[in-house]
Order: C-alpha cells, then structure tokens, then sequence
C-alpha cells in the first residue's frame, strides 16, 4: 500500500516548512526594514564617497580644533 | 506487508514535531512577560527611536529569551518530565530530541545577541547575552538543583528585559533602568514561592530544592511575607523618579496594599487550612501577582503619555 499523501505527517512536515518559511520571510523584511531606517536616519553612516568632504579631513579639522570621530 | 501507514505512524509519529512544538520550546509565555517588560522599558526611556529599530530590538530581546528557555528545555528535560506543570513540555513529551532543543537555543542566542547588536547597540547586546547566560548556565545549570535561594538569585535573568530596552534607547544604564530592574527581582521571590505553596507534590518529586521541600511551607509563607514588605520601596521608589508620577505612585500604592494582605493572609494560614480549600488563597496570590507586576508597567507607560504630562502639570500649577 502506498504511502498516502495526506498522510498526518505530511501535514506536520508541510506545517513545519510553512512556519520555518514564514519565519525566515519575515526575517528578511524586519532586516530590510532595519536597512532601511537605519540609513534613512544616517546616524553612525559616513562613508568617503570619492568626493574632497573638508569635514572629513583631519589635517582641516585639526586646524579648526575639531574632533571629526565625535561629528562636532 | 498489511498496513505501512500504520507502522510509520508508530515509528515516526513521536519524533516529528510540528512548527508549534519548536514555537513551544521557547516558553512563548515567558516571552511575552519579556516583551511587554522591555518594550516598557524602551517606551518610557528618554530619547526618541525610528519604530523600525524599536521593533527589531524588541524582536531580538525575545528572541534572546526564547533562547534561553529553549536551553532550559534541554537541560532540565529530566526533572520536566517528572512535574505534572511540565511533563507536557516538547522534550519531555519525546516530540523535540535535547539534541534539537540545544541546537535551536545556541544558534538563537548568537542571532538575537549579534542581531541586538547591529540593530541597537553593543551594551545591550551585551545585556541580552548576559542575560541568556545567566538563567542557562547560573540559574538551570547551577542554582536551580543546588540551593533554596535558587529563584531569588535567579530572578535576575527575568528582571534584565526593561533594562535592556532603556540601554537600546538610550546607550547607557539609568538609576530608572535599575529601579525596573530591581522591581522584578524583588517580585519573582513571592510570585514563585505561592506557586511552589500549592505545587509542591511536583518538586518534591523532581528533587528541586524549592524552599518548600528543603525549609517546609511555614518558613516559605514567612518568606513570601518578608520579601512583599521588602518590595513596596523599591516599588514606590521608582515612582519618585522620571519614569513615576502621581499616576504611577496611586496604581503602586493601590497594588502594593493588595499584594501585602495577601501575603499577610498566606502567612496566617496553616496547612490544614490551605488543604481545606486546595490552596485557594495560594492560588491567588499567584494569579494576582501577575496582575501586580503588569499593573505596575503600565503605570510606567501611562506616565510616558502626553495625558500624564498634562496631568502632572495640573500639580505643578497648584504648587504640589
């Protein structure tokens, strides 16, 4: 006798999948999401960006007496 | 060969869990006592963050404490299965192999802590891994089998969440984040002790040194007494700070003058009293502490609403 598809294990087995699934999903969106906000609010990120930033530049921020590491 | 369903359902049946067992295995209601804790302690913190980063944190803080309920599952699963409160538990039960269980609470410790981490910042990452270790390897590991004073030491890993959420606002520990803290280490002590006072036939026969099988229930009656006195300044303390207010000290006093003449009743009543009525009181006390520390965070998130400024501003404006 064949094994029966819907069989009680799988529907566990589909359960199980549908829920580590769902959960890997929305772990990709609450991280995306995180991305997101995290650039949009720009904070903690500065990056060269191939383009002279006198702020960014010691030798400018030593004349001026700036520390640039606490973004006076 | 007659029936091969039937035999695979026998073979299989008690080693395939399903999604909800695994769901199960990290204490989803202890979970939601750490969200609600922490997500307080990140509202009513000063400073103001993106949702987004305040959702991810509080996703990761519970993740971190399912991980840690999940590493509980897999070292006490010999003493669960022999308490009738936990014998259903996904190890005990046979659903989820320790294996597993160890398994899901490592990889989740690293996730949550690391993700912690990137979403807030590092303090409270460090929080939150220290938390996860504490009741893992001190708490489970070490107290719980080794001394009666195992909750009360213990108690510090469930009192680490509101702390957690005002280091993720706010990047350091305040004396408001202590006071939280010390609100639920204080508390745990009476709200485990009724528990033990009406399900001590379970750990007994698990061999857990609760303080009613090593000390007897009259000591733990005067324990739970001494321990509710003990909380109603720490209680109403953190209403004199900036997280308290009028609001908060009238629900702290309301509460505080509940949860004492309970205790008062638990301590006058003896056993045959208790047997009588199966523990009622005990009962609860129980039920009603967890109202008492509910309560008490939502006084402190009711304070942290524009309703409560404009309220506190009514006593400053008649000199109060």
């Amino acid at each position: 006798m064949a094994l029966a598809r819907d069989h009680e294990l799988h529907r566990r087995r589909l359960g199980r999948n549908l829920g580590v699934g769902l959960t890997l999903v929305a772990f990709i969106a609450l991280v995306f999401g995180l991305t997101i906000a995290k650039i949009s609010g720009g904070g903690m990120i500065q990056a060269f960006d191939h383009t002279y930033r006198p702020a960014l530049d010691p030798a400018v921020n030593r004349n001026l007496g700036v520390n640039p590491g606490r973004g006076e | 060969m007659s029936d091969i369903r039937a035999e695979i359902a026998q073979q299989t049946q008690p080693a395939e869990a399903g999604f909800g067992d695994y769901v199960l295995l990290l204490k989803p209601r202890v979970m939601s006592l750490v969200v609600f804790t922490a997500l307080v302690g990140l509202l009513v913190a000063p400073g103001a963050l993106h949702p987004v980063e305040a959702l991810a944190a509080i996703v990761f803080i519970a993740l971190g404490a399912g991980a840690a309920g999940a590493l509980n599952m897999w070292w006490d699963a010999d003493i669960d299965r022999q308490m009738r409160r936990t014998a259903r538990r996904p190890v005990p039960a046979g659903l989820v192999a320790p294996g597993e269980a160890l398994a899901l609470g490592l990889g989740l410790s690293l996730i949550s802590v690391a993700m912690l981490g990137l979403a807030a910042n590092w303090l409270a990452a460090g929080l939150l891994a220290f938390t996860i270790f504490f009741y893992a390897v001190v708490y489970t590991m070490w107290l719980k089998r080794a001394t009666p004073q195992n909750i009360v030491i213990g108690g510090a890993a469930g009192a680490f969440p509101p702390m957690i959420g005002w280091v993720v606002a706010t990047g350091h520990v305040g004396i408001e984040a202590v006071l939280m803290f010390a609100l639920i280490f204080m508390w745990t002590p009476p709200h485990f002790w009724a528990l033990a006072l009406f399900m001590n036939d379970d750990y007994t026969r698990a061999r857990v040194p609760m303080l009613t099988v090593t000390h007897g229930r009259r000591v733990t009656r005067a324990h739970v007494i001494v321990y509710t006195l003990a909380l109603v300044p720490v209680a109403l303390g953190a209403g004199l700070t900036s997280i308290g207010g009028p609001v908060y000290l009238a629900v702290a006093l309301a509460l505080n003058a509940v949860f004492v003449a309970g205790a008062l009743r638990l301590w006058r009543r003896d056993e045959a009293q208790a047997e009588a009525d199966r523990y009622r009181a005990e009962k609860r006390f129980f039920t009603f502490s967890l109202l008492y520390l509910f309560g008490h965070f939502a006084a402190f998130l009711a304070e942290a609403t524009p309703w409560a400024a404009a309220f506190r501003a009514q006593f400053t404006f008649w000199g109060l």
